[in-house]
Parts: structure tokens; sequence; C-alpha cells
């Protein structure tokens, strides 16, 4: 389970995050809607543990863990992954390296034994079928070169091959065309599990017809404002934001 | 020519540290291999005048701005003797997996007849010591020594002549092509308690139509401070291919001061690739002359340097014909308060028109205190030619890092991982992947040391 407790967080100098109350249990799949700038992006980060994302008060209590004292490692070792929303082109690594490397580390964490060449790529091979992918993908450097659906997809595999017990999709949807927006979001109900928890950050709700939260939550202006179940995305959908004191032309 | 006088310019010089380099040479002239050649007493003679004029060079000479030898000149060197510590070196490095093939080993200097091997060579193929050459086969070497490797302007090159007496001699005939690599392994192994020198000479004659590869090791054990004082001379034929390999990661108390100098005949192609990870101070110079129209050079490497180290890579492409094709390769990452220098030059003639010149040096810099000082130069004559080059220094990507470190990956091994990604580039130099391969294993290993 995941209790975040009015956390506070700053970015430069700046209060991004103000007070924000969340609990996720296992297996539901909460959706955090909100304005450009309400601090869905500063959430995400601040789960992952990024340098530069300060939080000055508040708790986020991971299974019984303060997630906060942990490095971005151990937090990915404990379970927790973030999809970002723009993933990182690595060149000169390839795709199979860093994955074998990301789920040995973590396999290691856990007291398991590492895979070898061979195991690694059996398991690799059942799960990029299920998403589509090319072995080409996989032997190009870490996003180098590839699509914005390419990228999303390269995410999602990770998700598959690392098998979090939560994750926070970062706005997934953005750049996606609607034949890559269903691919991905097909990967992550696959994933769907009673054991696994998510946390799906968007500012559209389209991206909810395909992945249906349990929950959806308002944030705006660092605070979450409103909760309720799938509905609440599509009133947002019809109404904007403005309800809650942001005007957008979108 | 011992009659000639030659008065010598001290600009950016020291003769002041001559003779502590040159005194040991009185007790050692008559003992040393060929003294009964003529031409050899005159390559010695000329370059102890030389370097007895000049000294060590300064950093007021140009080509030594950013490397002071000042370190070296307070030590007094003593000529190496017969190694006789064997116990420090009983694996000697090798890129083969299946163990070593053709090889020569020399300790301090000095070849080692039983840890070498000329087994498995084609007929006709040569690899011998220098010693054994001038002792025995005068001619071979008569026609090639001192004729690359100009002391005029370059004091250390002068004193390696001064003290010419061994080093790897390596001859591939006429349109013969060796199917296994050649090593050339030296071993830096000093005294405890005072510094030694030595100063090897290498010479490789690849003759028309051959093919070859050669790896060099440069390996240290013992805590003596050492002086590796290298000089060779590369001679590529018309239609011959070399591919020369250098890895030096010799201990923390070695200076390894190093001078190649190729020339290629038309058609050729001469390689070169060299990774520096050891050693207090390096300098690695390389002249590559693309003497026949057509020919090719490839000059790379890499260079991780830390703690205090120095590494400095000095190169000259020099465009004397038309159509010739250059291209070269650095990465370079600097820890803690390490230095590196690159200063690669570029020559176009006027004749050498068509000519293809690509010159590239990335610095990765690991620390705030860490520098890098990089001087490009192309000098070009010819009007109708194609150069370009590039130099930059950075940092690790920090969202790259956290990347990595999202899915799991620990901060050292991220970084490692990052850091062999930033060499991938010069390393895919390395034509032959076994070479390649082991010559990453020697990386992976400096990244494993910093944890």
């Amino acid at each position: 389970m995941i209790e975040i407790k009015n956390l506070h967080a700053k970015v430069d100098g700046k209060d991004i995050l103000k007070g924000v109350d969340l609990t996720i249990r296992p297996g539901e799949v909460h959706a955090i809607m909100g304005p450009n700038g309400a601090g869905k992006s500063t959430l995400s980060y601040v789960l992952a543990g990024r340098d530069g994302y300060e939080v000055t008060k508040g708790s986020v209590t991971y299974y019984g863990k303060d997630l906060l004292a942990l490095e971005p490692e151990e937090r990915a070792a404990a379970g927790v992954f973030l999809a970002f929303q723009y993933p990182v082109e690595i060149p000169g690594v390839a795709n199979t390296t860093f994955l074998k490397t990301a789920l040995n580390a973590i396999r290691k964490h856990r007291g398991e034994k590492e895979l070898d060449a061979m195991q690694f790529l059996k398991l690799l091979r059942e799960k990029t079928k299920a998403l589509g992918m090319s072995d080409e993908m996989l032997k190009r450097a870490v996003n180098v070169g590839f699509s914005g659906g390419e990228k999303k997809r390269n995410e999602t595999l990770q998700m598959a091959v690392l098998e979090p017990k939560f994750a926070v999709l970062d706005e997934t949807d953005s750049g996606l065309d609607i034949d890559a927006l269903k691919i991905v979001a097909e990967g992550v109900n696959a994933l769907r599990s009673p054991e696994r928890s998510m946390l799906v950050i968007t500012h559209y709700q389209r991206l909810l017809d395909y992945i249906v939260p349990d929950h959806v939550h308002v944030l705006a202006a660092g605070r979450i404002v409103k909760s309720g179940g799938k509905e609440l995305a599509l009133e947002l959908e019809k109404n904007g934001y403005r309800d809650f004191g942001v005007n957008e032309a979108a | 020519m011992a009659t000639m006088t030659t008065t010598y310019s001290t600009r950016g010089a020291d003769p002041a540290t001559a003779p502590a380099f040159l005194a040991p040479l009185d007790h050692l002239r008559s003992g040393l291999p060929g003294a009964a050649l003529s031409w050899v007493r005159d390559l010695r003679e000329q370059g102890r005048e030389r370097f007895a004029a000049v000294g060590l060079p300064t950093v007021r000479n140009e080509s030594w701005r950013y490397t002071n030898l000042r370190d070296l000149g307070k030590l007094t060197f003593q000529p190496a003797v017969t190694a006789d510590s064997d116990a420090c070196f009983d694996v000697l490095p090798t890129v083969r997996p299946e163990g070593h093939g053709p090889r020569l080993v020399f300790v301090d200097g000095r070849f080692r007849a039983e840890l070498s091997s000329t087994e498995g060579l084609p007929a006709g193929v040569e690899l011998l010591s220098l010693a054994t050459a001038l002792t025995d086969h005068g001619d071979l070497v008569g026609d090639h020594i001192g004729r690359l490797a100009a002391a005029d302007d370059r004091p250390l090159v002068a004193l390696n002549s001064a003290y010419l007496a061994d080093g790897p001699v390596l001859r591939i005939p006429r349109g013969v092509a060796l199917a296994q690599p050649i090593e050339l392994v030296f071993v830096s192994v000093g005294a405890e308690g005072r510094a030694t020198s030595f100063h090897p000479r290498t010479l490789i004659v690849a003759e028309a139509g051959s093919r070859a590869v050669v790896v060099e090791h440069h390996v240290g054990c013992g805590t003596g401070t050492t002086l590796a004082n290298h000089v060779a001379e590369i001679f590529v034929g018309e239609g011959a291919t070399l591919h020369h390999y250098k890895a030096q990661r010799e201990g923390g108390a070695a200076f390894h001061l190093s001078h190649t100098a190729a020339t290629v005949a038309k058609d050729g192609c001469y390689d070169n690739f060299i990774l520096t990870l050891g050693g207090r101070l390096s300098r690695n110079e390389v002249v590559s002359t693309l003497a026949g129209t057509d020919a090719r050079t490839h000059v790379s490497g890499g260079y991780m340097v830390r703690g205090n180290q120095h590494a400095d890579t000095t190169t000259l492409i020099d465009h004397a014909q038309p159509n010739g094709t250059s291209r070269e390769v650095y990465k370079g990452v600097i820890d803690d308060t390490a230095r590196a220098v690159f200063q690669g030059k570029i020559i176009v003639r006027p004749q050498a028109q068509k000519t293809d010149g690509h010159q590239l040096n990335r610095a990765l810099l690991l620390s705030d205190t860490a520098e890098i000082d990089a001087k490009p130069e192309l000098e070009i004559h010819a009007d109708d030619v194609k150069c370009s080059h590039g130099c930059t220094a950075g940092e690790l990507d920090d969202n790259a890092l956290f990347y990595l470190r999202a899915r799991g990956i620990d901060q050292e091994t991220a970084r490692g991982l990052l850091i062999g990604a930033f060499l991938a580039e010069a390393m895919e130099e390395i034509a032959e992947e076994p070479i390649r391969e082991a010559f990453h294993s020697l990386v992976a290993g400096w990244l494993e040391e910093k944890r």
C-alpha cells in the first residue's frame, strides 16, 4: 500500500506540491488528472526520487517503508516504476544491455538469482512479442532514433520486464496517435494484477478510455481538489478544469 | 658526421637536465649491441650530442605547452639492468582468449627470449629483438632505423637514439598476410628506491601488399619509478595494411613517453589505436605521413585518467600526396584532479588535393577539478580538400543517469554504463573484434577499480 500524506515539494525554490494526500491499495489503478502546471510531473519525479525535487513536508509510505529516504535505484528495486513522459535517449547503450542490467540489479536486490544471457533473451522474447516490438528495437541504443510511439512501447516493455509493484505512468499518452495509444494501453492493461498498483497521470481523458481507472483525482495548484470514480474523468472532459479555478483553452 | 658542428636552439629546452640523463651512457656505450656498426655508433652519438645540447623540453616549447616534464627532470634515472624479478608477471597480457601466439616480451626495455615466441609465423616473416638484429642482421634495420623519427626537434627521440639498444623488430615480406596478431609486451618493473629508465626502439616494416595486426601491451609491476621512452618507426608499403593497437596501463609511478612515426605508401593503410589507462605521466605522439597517393590512416584512441594522472595525446597527420584519407577519433574520460591534453594537427601539403581529413576529440569530465587542454590545428595548403575537426568537453548526462537509476541500476554501475557508451565511438575504431573485446575488458576493469 502506498500512502502519500500532506506532501509538499519545491522545484527551483518554487512550491509546486502543496499538500497532496493519496492512498493506493494493491491492485488499484488511480488516475491523476490536472491542468498544465498543477504539479503532475513533479509528483511523479518526487515518487521516483529525482534530484532537485525537494520534499519540504509530508511523507510517502510504501509498504511500511519511508519511500522518500530511498535512493532512486532502491525505490526501483523495491518495486517502484516510473514510465517517463519523455524517455531519455542513451547513445551507446544497447536496449538489451540496459534491460538486462536493470532486471539483474533488481533481481539481485530481491535476493533472486541473476539471469544469464540465454534466460534473459527468452524472457525478453516473450515480453516483446506481446508489445509488437521488433528485435531490431532491442538491439538499438536506448530510445535513440525511436519514434514517440516506440519510446512509450519501450517504457511499457521495461515495466513488463521489471514487474513493479507500483507503476507511475507520467503522461503516457503524450505524443501518441490513437493506434500507438491502443498498443501501449493494451500492454499496460496486460500488467494489471491484484498485486500491482498504478498511478496514471494524464492531462486528457482519452487515455482513460483505454486504461480504465478505479479512482480519479483532480490535481490543481499542487493539491488534490476532487476525487471520484471513473465518471469524474468524463465530467472533466466535458467541463474542463474551470470548476477548479483553472482556465484553459483546451 | 662526427666532425660536423651544429648549433641547436635551446628555446623551450632545458640543457641543464641533460647531463643526469646522459651520464650513465659513459659506462654503457661500449657494451651496447651493434657497437661494430658505424651507422649505429653515429646514430647514438648524434642522439647524445643533440640531447646534451637541449635537454628536456619545457613548457615554452610550443609542442610541450601543456605537459610539464619538470618532475621528470628532478629525478636521477639509472638505466635498467637485467631484470631478474619475474614474480610479478606470471601472467602476461594477451588479446587472444586461447592464449598467446607470436609475441616478443621486453622487461624494462630488454628482450626476454624465454618469454617470447615466434612459432606459427609464415615463412619469411622476421620477428626478433633489435639487439639481436643489430648483432646478426645489421642490414635489415640499417635501412630503416633513424629514417622516420627525426631527432632534430624532438629531444626525447634524440635521447632514445643515444641509448639505442633493444626493442621489437618486425618485417612482413611482400604480399604476406598474417592470420594472427603479433603481440609486443613491455613490462616496466624498475627497482625499489631508485628511478629506472629505458629507451626501446620499435621497427615495423610491412612490405608491399602485406597485412598485419600488431598489439602492444604496456604493463607495470613493482613500485619503483620508471621512465619508458619509446620510439617506433613504421613503414607501410604500397597496398599494405597495418593495424597497430596499444594498451598502456603501467603503474602510478611510471612515466610513459612514446613517439610513433609512420609512413604510408600508395594505397597503403595504417591504423593506430592507443588506449591509455596507466602511468603517472604519459605522452603519446603519433605522426602518420601519407607519403603515397590514395593512402589511408586512422589514428584513434581512448584515454582514461584519474587521481593526479596526466595523459597527453599529440598527433600529426601529414597529407603529402593526393587522394589521402585520414580519420581521428579520440575519447577521453578524466576524473579527480587528472589532466589530459589533446593536440591534433593535420597538414595538407600543396600537392595533396582531394584529401579527406576528419578529426574528433571528445572529453568527459567527471569532476570539477578534472582538466582537458585541447588544441586542434588544421594547416591546409591545397584548395580541393575536405577537412573537419571537432573538440568538445562535457559532463555525464544527469537525465540519462537518473533514467538508469530509476530502473534499479545503482549510481556507479549507471555511471560506468554511460562512460562505456561515451567511449564506444572511439572503441568502434578498432577493426578486429577480439581486440576490441579485450580493450573493452580493460576499460571495464578501470571502471571497477573506481568502486
